[in-house]
């Protein structure tokens, strides 16, 4: 395995502390938009973040190739190409590749080597297991492979991150000429941890992403229980637990959101005592037992995106922000109210979710289900009514 | 684009559209001493932050948008009107003036306040009045029409709470739990039901004696003639006092 505590981490502590922005939207009516109200919205944000990390995911930006893996690979050194390339070939059949599109940007200094690969899995590999199988190739890729880390592997989606302010790095990727239903951005804090282009945020797994505010203090937990199910966490950043967290609950173990949230941010035992259902009780009396490990304890807002669904989550007790907001088919996802405003002075319906109560918007049934129950619009406009 | 249009009472409005915060609070404050003002209006206000900080005069700040995160921090002595709701950590450490806010109101309003007055229209956010405290006759008064989230008056130290949850539907309750956690002095007073194991384990339910009265209907006056309200149907509402069952709850926590 090569070392990678030089370049993320040199106290290899283990220990990120970050203050960020976040930023999500997404069209329920599966309506794509181009990246500039989002570069817009996160640039509000900017004193949340220091210019050490901006990074954007976009779905629904490579219709020309839908039904492909798309691979967003950053090299730090040709060779690690060369190499990254030659392993590529003999698992996939790459259908097309190109170096991702860039423009000089004021605030980008030394930016790494980003390409993009378009592939099938192999004809040997069953649609059933092929998930699976990309899985195992990033984690050959990030652990294996010198210099080279994919930023995404996910069909008709990609990540697009680096250091610098969020602005600078949408503007260095040219976000503007892509055409995306849900886009996620993140303006990154970090205090503990040197800044490198692996380590902003999103942290994607297929087409996982996520993007956090707070820190992580189970992350060793975390990923010890990660690694025993065959994650490998190589950027040294707390948040990349989340990420393989939520592909192995909701993509392997089939759960649904909403009891996924129940494990990461799990209520509290003198909740679950005084619920007077047993049968609820004894559900998530099991739930925090078997999963334990996936408990992500300490200070967190994450949001969380996959086709065809964006997720709003805190942590319990709500020690970092998250506003909601809703306008026509728009759900908005924000650290602060005033961002989501500015690209949409029209919207009236904002609310604070509650600590523990994921929001979830739904490209399938096209609803926003907050508290189990679809958020009802236009119902409650007096400020004084809207819902906490 | 013009910035900044001046009228001739006294008043003055500043076009905050793209302008850093630390700009705009620089143009505010510069055109408040220079020109004496009384009344300054903020328009296009997206994000803005510590806005009302550094201007120790009694001015008034009216704001359209919304501001950023800890309006009114620090502040001693204006007086803010938000037409729109507040963010995070409104009235942070205030000294003296009044927010007076239409919309509803984020996470820890008024936290560390030790003095001044805050109204909110709406509902407020996780953590509010946390750890406001008093001396003497610095007294923080927070009043806040709708409901509240958790941890509401957590580590009060002194100063006055008053939550009216006149957005809840009849016989629903208010959400907030561990409400009072740590409160070791101050006084809540909350109308609209809850269950005992919503409160933290260091507060106390007792009667509203005549001088409760009398601080209910000062400041609950005020909120109704700031918003709109019949002062009298909201003082016939009931209210539960709340108040520390002890001034020093950890006391004995760290002592042997």
């Amino acid at each position: 395995m090569k070392n990678l505590s030089q370049i993320s981490n040199p106290f290899n502590d283990d220990k990120v502390i970050a203050n960020c922005g976040l930023f999500g939207m997404m069209s329920l009516e599966k309506n794509t938009f181009s990246g500039s109200d989002i570069i817009k919205a996160i640039a509000n944000m900017r004193v949340r973040g220091n210019g050490l990390g901006g990074g954007f995911a976009a779905y629904g930006i490579y219709p020309d190739y839908a039904d492909l893996y798309a691979f967003h690979i950053m090299f730090q050194s040709r060779s690690a190409k060369e190499q990254t390339e030659s392993f590529l070939e003999g698992s996939f059949k790459i259908v097309a590749k190109e170096e991702v599109p860039h423009r000089y940007a004021i605030g980008v200094s030394d930016p790494p080597l980003v390409w993009r690969y378009f592939v099938e899995t192999p004809k040997g590999v069953s649609d059933e297991y092929a998930d699976d199988y990309v899985v195992e190739k990033v984690m050959i890729i990030n652990t294996k492979i010198d210099d080279s880390f994919v930023f995404s592997s996910g069909k008709d989606m990609g990540v697009f991150k680096g250091v610098g302010h969020p602005e600078d790095i949408g503007n260095y990727f040219c976000l503007e000429d892509y055409s995306a239903y849900i886009w996620v951005s993140h303006s990154r804090f970090p205090t503990n941890t040197q800044a490198w282009w692996g380590g902003a945020h999103p942290f994607s797994i297929l087409d996982w992403t996520v993007v956090h505010n707070g820190e992580i203090s189970s992350y060793g937990t975390n990923r010890n229980f990660l690694e025993m199910r065959g994650y490998y966490c190589t950027m040294h950043t707390d948040t990349e637990v989340m990420a393989y967290a939520v592909d192995l609950l909701i993509r392997r173990h089939r759960l649904p959101v909403d009891i996924a949230a129940k494990i990461m941010a799990a209520p509290l035992w003198t909740e679950i005592d005084q619920i007077d259902d047993e049968e609820e009780k004894q559900q998530l009396t099991v739930l925090r037992q078997v999963y334990s490990g996936l408990l992500i304890n300490g200070p967190f807002t994450v949001i969380i995106a996959h086709q065809g669904e964006m997720i709003g989550l805190g942590d319990r007790v709500r020690l970092r922000p998250l506003v909601a907001g809703i306008k026509d088919d728009m759900l908005y996802l924000s650290s602060e109210e005033a961002p989501m405003k500015l690209i949409r002075p029209d919207l009236e319906y904002t609310w604070i979710p509650k600590g523990g109560e994921p929001i979830i918007g739904k490209l399938d049934t096209k609803e926003v289900i907050y508290q189990n129950k679809p958020v009802q619009v236009g119902v409650n406009k007096d400020a004084v009514n809207i819902a906490a | 684009m013009e910035r900044v249009k001046f009228s001739d009472n006294g008043s003055a409005e500043i076009n905050a559209d793209g302008l850093f915060y630390k700009d705009m609070n620089k143009l505010l404050r510069d055109i408040v001493i220079a020109h004496n003002l009384e009344k300054v209006r903020l328009t296009n206000v997206y994000g803005q932050r510590y806005i009302g900080t550094n201007i120790d005069r009694p001015i008034k700040i009216e704001i359209e948008g919304t501001p950023g995160n800890d309006l009114g921090a620090f502040m001693n002595g204006p007086t803010i009107e938000v037409f729109g709701n507040a963010q995070d950590g409104c009235g942070n450490t205030m000294n003296a003036g009044e927010i007076i806010i239409h919309g509803n109101a984020g996470d820890i309003l008024g936290i560390s306040a030790r003095g001044g007055e805050i109204y909110v229209k709406g509902n407020v956010g996780y953590r509010v009045g946390i750890h406001i405290k008093e001396y003497k006759e610095k007294k923080p008064v927070l009043v806040i029409g709708g409901t509240a989230q958790d941890f509401l008056g957590e580590y009060m130290a002194g100063g006055i709470l008053i939550l009216l949850g006149l957005n809840l539907k009849e016989n629903e309750k208010h959400k907030a739990t561990f409400i009072g956690t740590g409160m070791h002095n101050g006084i809540m007073f909350i109308s609209g039901s809850l269950d005992k194991q919503q409160l933290g384990k260091e507060v106390g339910q007792i009667d509203l004696n005549d001088e409760d009265t009398r601080v209910l209907e000062k400041y609950i006056g005020k909120f109704a003639k700031y918003f709109g309200y019949n002062a009298k149907e909201l003082l016939n509402r009931e209210f539960v006092k709340l108040v520390p069952t002890s001034l020093r709850p950890y006391g004995k926590l760290y002592a042997y």
